[in-house]
């Protein structure tokens, strides 16, 4: 009776003490979230009706169409490719199945440059057509609505590729094949079985790739796109309102915030539990296999060959002098900084993951609240973290300091931790995806059953939890470390002196304009990111 | 899959162990006898080490450096206050410097060989700042099949005659903004909004992110004419001299605000307010306005040295002489916010 009561205590504890870190996490994203809302305690009407009379519609156009057609291209280009390769046979399958991931070590800004130094009229493409038509050739401008968005998929499609792969693993080919023995077609099995069980999965990888879209700057400056952020950043930059600007990154953040509830209701109480089953590949003709293998060839020639070899091309014609002992300083900060970001940021999730399945109500979109970082513009998020802890600085550190007869000086803004911080803050949605659409994988009845057999606490998260939750666990830590490596503002704002990282150097060269010295930081910041997706590939097909 | 959480602990202990080694704390007697500076910079890390590392070798004063953009690292400075560890902002435009005195995070400094090595016209009237390069923006014309006497004024530019062959780089660089502030100066609002409106309606293509992608336009023959920074033309030109572009220097002639010169932008620095090393700090500031620097900062990145005993290298002499604006900068910087909503309302993009 006596252990039986103790064992009890201690799984009140430990639910207690997850409920405790859930609740600090949650509220160590919405501290800088408020601060940006704060900016509405001034009136900056007059900025707004300035946007409003010169750009404001033109900038929510070009966003709703920026946000339409990247939703519209990354679901096509993930779905069909995870489908084709988890489904299907065919030549090639099993080296596209990983090669296929490897675009997520692109940054977007790193794609925009390299394509438009392709394809502008002084690169390659324009100057070989000239040269051979003569002055006959008129010159295209490539900057044009659908080369973005075309950039911005190719970039963004590895998020919902990796999280629909993993969905449709773990389906397994059973429920298919019943619904093929009930007369349903291919196509309808599809449209009809697969995908609505891989929803949960696919409206994840989409979200990641839209709130991306939505806070990205790199990409649109440089094809000179205007989109809502340009606003953000004319009013910091151009009309030095910073309050502003935070009040027109908030309306960013609300329009998220609507859209993922929107979602979450229309999905409704349906569950989405499920056993893994049986993998049996269809078998493609001769002609299909060879269609298969040119689609899924063209996407990783486009997305990911050519971009590193033109940009090796740049280091190499730029020489290797540049690889110095600052340089690895750079690449081991740029690893050191993702490993420690990303591991903390998925046992956070995983907190919260918990924390949310074990909660109703209310309770479960309180925890929403956590994945809401992610939709900010780098930067916005940046300063917000910033001044939240610069106020924490002021308020608590320097006093603690002065009474204990220490030097007075900030002990949070310019460390390594508040920097960790602002990487959990930002990349808590990145993993919160994965580890959500698996967990929700997991049919209650597992616990229960462990439970009747003695299984409970700690155990039962390491020995029945966790491998279960492996894959998803795995994709969140991928996801999470390459984004963190690729990651520019907070980095640039917050780093302490001498952790500059590749994004940094990255950075310093293309804002001067110097696109072939940013070759050599972009490139071996691509290796670098291969490196984990390469890992978590092999990982996954070990345990299959 | 057992080992997950122990493979992802191990990264993090070795990551925390060498922050410890990374940062040895300084005790206070090291600290009165060795100063290291930390400053604050927007200009890149390339354009600004080789100096600190010279400054370090002379002096013996070691200098820390973040960079960033000039938002956010005024953010930074306004929201540390007194606690802020920096003790020099450095910058480039005349906006941001003007904004920094604004906003209180600088203090003036008194100083006879900071008044003597930079021009009154390019510091500030409370020595807040002082501008450590000159950056002309000027235009850049296909010199294959344009004659300069083709061109005289940036208001020019608007004229009907150059429908379809006007290059510009966005509004939303400072660069331009700064321009479009120095005209509001001299020609005042309602004239200047003429021109910007008489530019948009003559590009030949959308604005575009930088100023080597407007020299290129022009290059392969896409429009005839573009305004630029003369270092950006520099720089291409060393990786590519066979281009047949050439620098213009407009407004060299007429009376008022046609002959009132080229517009020139700075970069520049000043100690801030909550600096602790003061005395080394302005020590640093004087000694990058000495020409010693300032030889490697022309060297550096082609830009024009505010020091008027430097004499000009080879390539900036080639560039010909110019008369420069001498309108004060900071009266530039004052009017950058509404350059910007008037460029907005013009439609310059």
């Amino acid at each position: 009776m006596v252990e039986q009561a103790s064992l009890f205590q201690r799984k009140q504890l430990l639910n207690l003490l997850l409920k405790i870190i859930a609740l600090l996490t949650v509220l160590m994203v919405l501290a800088p979230l408020l601060v940006i809302l704060w900016s509405w305690a001034s009136d900056q009407g007059a900025v707004w009706q300035h946007l409003i009379d010169t750009q404001l519609t033109r900038l929510l156009r070009n966003t709703l169409v920026l946000v339409v057609g990247v939703a519209i291209g990354v679901s096509i280009l993930g779905v069909s490719l995870a489908w084709l390769t988890v489904m299907c046979e065919f030549p090639g399958r099993r080296w596209l199945d990983w090669a296929l991931m490897l675009p997520l070590a692109m940054p977007a800004y790193v794609l925009a440059f390299v394509v438009l130094g392709a394809f502008d009229f002084t690169g390659p493409l324009q100057q070989g057509l000239h040269g051979w038509l003569g002055e006959s050739y008129s010159y295209v401008d490539v900057r044009h609505e659908l080369v973005v968005i075309a950039v911005l998929v190719l970039v963004f499609y590895p998020y919902v590729y990796m999280l629909a792969r993993s969905a449709f693993l773990a389906q397994g080919s059973d429920q298919l094949e019943a619904a093929r023995v009930l007369g349903a077609s291919r196509w309808q099995a599809f449209f009809r079985i697969a995908l609505p069980m891989a929803r949960p999965a696919i409206v994840a990888g989409v979200s990641l790739a839209l709130m991306e879209t939505l806070a990205d700057f790199g990409t649109v400056a440089v094809f000179n796109y205007d989109t809502f952020t340009t606003a953000i950043y004319k009013a910091w930059f151009g009309l030095f309102n910073l309050a502003a600007a935070a009040q027109l990154a908030s309306l960013l953040l609300l329009f998220v915030a609507l859209a993922l509830m929107a979602e979450k209701q229309s999905r409704g109480q349906r569950s989405y539990t499920q056993s893994a089953g049986n993998q049996v590949r269809h078998r493609l003709s001769k002609l299909q296999s060879l269609l298969a293998l040119c689609y899924c060839g063209a996407v990783l020639l486009v997305a990911f060959i050519l971009p590193v070899v033109q940009l090796l091309q740049w280091v190499l014609a730029d020489g290797l002098a540049a690889i110095d002992r600052r340089f690895w300083d750079l690449l081991w900060h740029t690893v050191s900084l993702g490993l420690s970001a990303a591991s903390i940021t998925v046992a956070l999730a995983l907190v919260l993951a918990f924390s949310r399945r074990n909660s109703r109500g209310v309770g479960r979109h309180f925890y929403d609240l956590a994945t809401l970082g992610y939709a900010l513009p780098g930067s916005v998020l940046a300063v917000g973290i910033m001044l939240s802890f610069a106020y924490i600085d002021r308020q608590f550190m320097v006093p603690l300091l002065t009474l204990l007869g220490a030097e007075p000086r900030q002990l949070l803004v310019g460390s390594v931790f508040a920097l960790l911080v602002a990487y959990w803050v930002r990349f808590l949605a990145v993993a919160n995806g994965p580890i959500d659409s698996s967990l929700q994988r997991i049919n209650q009845s597992i616990p229960e059953v462990a439970a009747t057999l003695g299984v409970t606490g700690l155990p039962l998260l390491w020995r029945v939890y966790l491998p279960m939750l492996a894959p998803g666990l795995l994709t969140a830590g991928v996801l999470v470390l390459v984004d963190v490596m690729k990651e520019m503002p907070a980095t640039l704002l917050l780093r302490p002196f001498g952790w500059d990282t590749l994004a940094v150097r990255i950075y310093e060269m293309t804002s001067e304009g110097e696109w072939q010295r940013a070759a050599l930081p972009a490139v071996s910041l691509v290796a670098v990111g291969l490196i984990p997706v390469v890992l978590a590939v092999r990982q996954s097909a070990q345990s299959r | 899959m057992k080992n997950m959480p122990r493979f992802g602990l191990l990264p993090l202990l070795a990551f925390l162990i060498s922050c410890g080694q990374q940062a040895p704390e300084a005790t206070t007697e090291q600290l009165a006898t060795k100063a290291e500076l930390m400053v604050y910079s927007a200009r890149k890390e390339h354009l600004i080490k080789p100096l600190f590392d010279l400054f370090t070798e002379q002096t013996g004063i070691i200098v820390n450096y973040i960079t960033d953009k000039e938002g956010p690292l005024l953010a930074r400075l306004e929201a540390e206050g007194d606690n802020s560890p920096a003790d020099m902002l450095i910058t480039v435009d005349a906006g941001n410097l003007w904004q920094a005195s604004q906003l209180g995070v600088l203090q003036p400094l008194q100083s006879a060989l900071l008044e003597a090595n930079v021009p009154s016209h390019l510091q500030d009237a409370d020595n807040q700042w002082f501008a450590l390069t000159i950056r002309a923006r000027t235009m850049v014309y296909a010199s294959d099949r344009l004659s300069p006497d083709a061109m005289s004024s940036y208001e020019q530019l608007a004229d009907k005659a150059w429908r379809g062959k006007l290059c510009l780089r966005t509004s939303k660089k400072v660069y331009n903004q700064s321009l479009v502030a120095s005209m509001m100066a001299s020609l005042g609002e309602a004239q200047t909004e003429q021109v910007i409106s008489g530019w948009v309606a003559n590009l030949a293509l959308d604005p575009f992110s930088n100023d080597t992608k407007v020299m290129e336009a022009i290059s392969v023959g896409q429009c005839d004419v573009g305004i630029v920074n003369s270092y950006y033309y520099g720089r291409l030109m060393k990786t590519n001299p066979e281009l047949a572009l050439a620098l213009f220097w407009p407004n060299q002639e007429g009376e008022g605000g046609a002959g009132r010169g080229v517009h020139i932008n700075v970069s520049g620095a000043g100690v801030t307010k909550a600096s602790k090393h003061k005395a080394q700090a302005q020590q640093l500031l004087e000694w990058l306005s000495g020409a010693q620097a300032q030889q490697i900062l022309m060297g550096l990145n082609q830009e024009y040295p505010v020091n008027p005993t430097v004499v000009l290298n080879e390539e900036l002499a080639a560039w010909g002489e110019f008369k420069g604006d001498m309108i004060s900068v900071s009266e530039a910087g004052r009017l950058q916010a509404k350059a910007v909503k008037l460029m907005d309302r013009a439609g310059y993009r």
